[in-house]
């Protein structure tokens, strides 16, 4: 029992609070989706200014993937409307003070840009130009992989989303999956590619655990809210066995394993790291997006 | 114009007449509401005392529903209410997210995002809120705040135990209460004991009816 009830000591005997979790897996698909979708851009950015001639290959499938995963997101996103045959009232009816309409608009060019992308590689076979939009698809897909930590810290109620530290993690979220990603796709890549794909898999998920723990040790500090909140995955909470699972299929083994791999040049291990990576960031973005959901607000 | 709400909570009897003429005017379906009562017990048995907390939308100044929603379905009228179009509303959600308050639901009729609007269909036609009219203690208090002549501004300048909810959200809420203190007003300043509510069936139907 936390100091405000001991001292009031205080119990609520008629109330109806909202029910249940509003925003649950779907919006965790959201996310995790995205995080793939935006994080192979990236890293396919990466491997073709540092790999360009074994990394040619890898420009229409990683941008068909990335498609397919900003699709999966936007599906996602779509299925969560209570009125789903309205969300084009986004497009002709919009209030730009609100992160979903900004994101819904910025994703938006992404999508038409890749269409392109994918055009211009597979059809016209022009790599050059393909690589000139590459660069702005890697600016896009910033604030495509940021907004979302904008609108939950447009989501007041919970005070866990805290801007500054959501923003990292979504950034994180994608070097993470997007290396993994391209370690499962690129088979043909030498082992000093795949060994830097594994560095940047390691330490992003090395800083995103830095990041969550920080959050969980220092969180008290901010305000009552965070510590009620947070007591959803401390000692015998309702999520701890989940955060923990997720924190470590996410973070701690692929991190474990990418050293492993890197002192033994076994690429096997980088693929474990991998699944397990791209596995558990959907584990540990469920945790945190339902726990301050279990906060009542009145 | 700038209308606010006020409830001396001294007065308030917890008989929910505002709770059943709300649902009432504004077809509030069941396991929803647009405005509630709350009961809170206080102490140990035989030194007990109950309060009564009438709960509704707070009419924000800065309201984080207003500004997370994409579409404006939640907008503010020229009297400083914040209404809602059901026209627009996509169903997303995010003001639900958005409202430290918990003021917002998903109508599982409509599928649409609802909440109290200070009747504004009723304040159009210069009629009181239903829940002011149903009071039978007079315990809710609606007017002008810009008018420093109207009975809500009077009343709040009369009584220096005026609060709203949670101030540190910094969303300044035009609905205020006399008489509030943490154990009405601060949600984590009293227990919820499951199955130890006066009734104890309460019916969770999911948000919206799709998930
Ligand atoms: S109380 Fe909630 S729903 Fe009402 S205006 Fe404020 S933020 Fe919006
Ligand atoms: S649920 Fe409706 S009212 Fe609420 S933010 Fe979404 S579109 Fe706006």
């Amino acid at each position: 029992m936390h100091a405000a009830i001991e001292a009031t000591n205080a119990v609520v005997t008629l109330d109806v609070g909202l029910p249940g979790i509003v925003w649950g897996w779907i919006i965790t698909m959201n996310m995790w989706a995205k995080s793939i979708g935006t994080g192979v851009i990236f890293l396919l950015f990466y491997l073709l200014k540092k790999y360009p001639n074994e990394a040619g290959y890898l420009r229409f499938p990683v941008t068909v993937v990335s498609l397919v995963f900003i699709h999966i997101f936007l599906l996602f996103t779509v299925i969560d409307l209570h009125h789903i045959f309205r969300f084009w009232h986004i497009f002709t009816q919009p209030h730009f003070t609100s992160a979903i309409t900004v994101g819904a608009w910025i994703v938006t060019g992404l999508v038409a840009l890749l269409f392109l992308m994918a055009f211009t590689v597979f059809i016209k076979k022009n790599t050059a130009s393909f690589d000139k939009m590459l660069t702005w698809a890697v600016v896009i897909s910033i604030p495509v992989t940021l907004y979302t930590a904008a609108i939950m810290a447009e989501a007041t109620a919970r005070e866990l989303w805290q801007m500054p530290t959501e923003a990292v993690q979504m950034l994180l979220a994608a070097t993470l999956t997007g290396s993994a990603t391209l370690i499962l796709m690129g088979g043909r890549l030498s082992y000093e590619a795949k060994r830097d794909l594994g560095l940047i898999l390691g330490l992003s998920a090395f800083v995103a655990f830095i990041v969550y723990m920080s959050e969980m040790v220092f969180g008290p500090m901010k305000g009552e809210e965070i510590i009620v909140t947070l007591q959803a995955v401390k000692g015998a909470g309702q999520y701890t066995t989940m955060f923990w699972i997720g924190q470590a299929a996410a973070f701690i083994l692929p991190m474990v394993l990418v050293l492993l791999s890197i002192s033994s040049r076994s690429e096997s291990l980088l693929k474990l790291a991998s699944i397990l990576a791209i596995a558990g960031l959907w584990i540990v973005k469920y945790v945190w997006l339902v726990i301050p959901q279990l906060l009542n607000l009145s | 114009m700038q209308l606010g709400f006020l409830v001396d909570l001294h007065l308030c009897m917890g008989c929910k007449g505002c709770e059943i003429a709300c649902k009432v005017e504004n077809e509030v379906p069941l396991s929803t509401w647009r405005l509630r009562v709350k009961y809170v017990d206080v102490g140990m048995y035989p030194e007990t005392k109950r309060t009564f907390t009438p709960l509704r939308c707070n009419h924000c100044a800065n309201a984080p529903c207003e500004r997370i929603c994409p579409v404006s379905a939640l907008h503010y009228i020229e009297n400083g209410i914040v209404n809602i179009d059901k026209e627009r509303c996509i169903g997303c959600a995010g003001c639900i997210m958005a409202c430290p308050y918990g003021a917002i639901y998903i109508d599982p009729e409509t599928q649409t995002a609802d909440k109290c609007t200070y009747c504004a269909h009723r304040i159009a036609s210069s009629m009181m809120p239903a829940c002011v009219v149903a009071c039978p203690v007079q315990a809710n208090i609606f007017g002008d705040l810009d008018d420093p002549t109207s009975e809500i501004s009077r009343y709040i300048q009369d009584h220096h135990d005026t609060r709203v909810r949670k101030p540190e959200k910094g969303t300044n809420p035009h609905h205020y209460y006399v008489g509030g203190g943490d154990v009405n007003l601060n949600p984590l300043a009293s227990e919820r004991v499951e199955g130890y509510s006066l009734f104890n069936n309460i019916t969770h139907l999911p948000v919206g009816g799709h998930h």
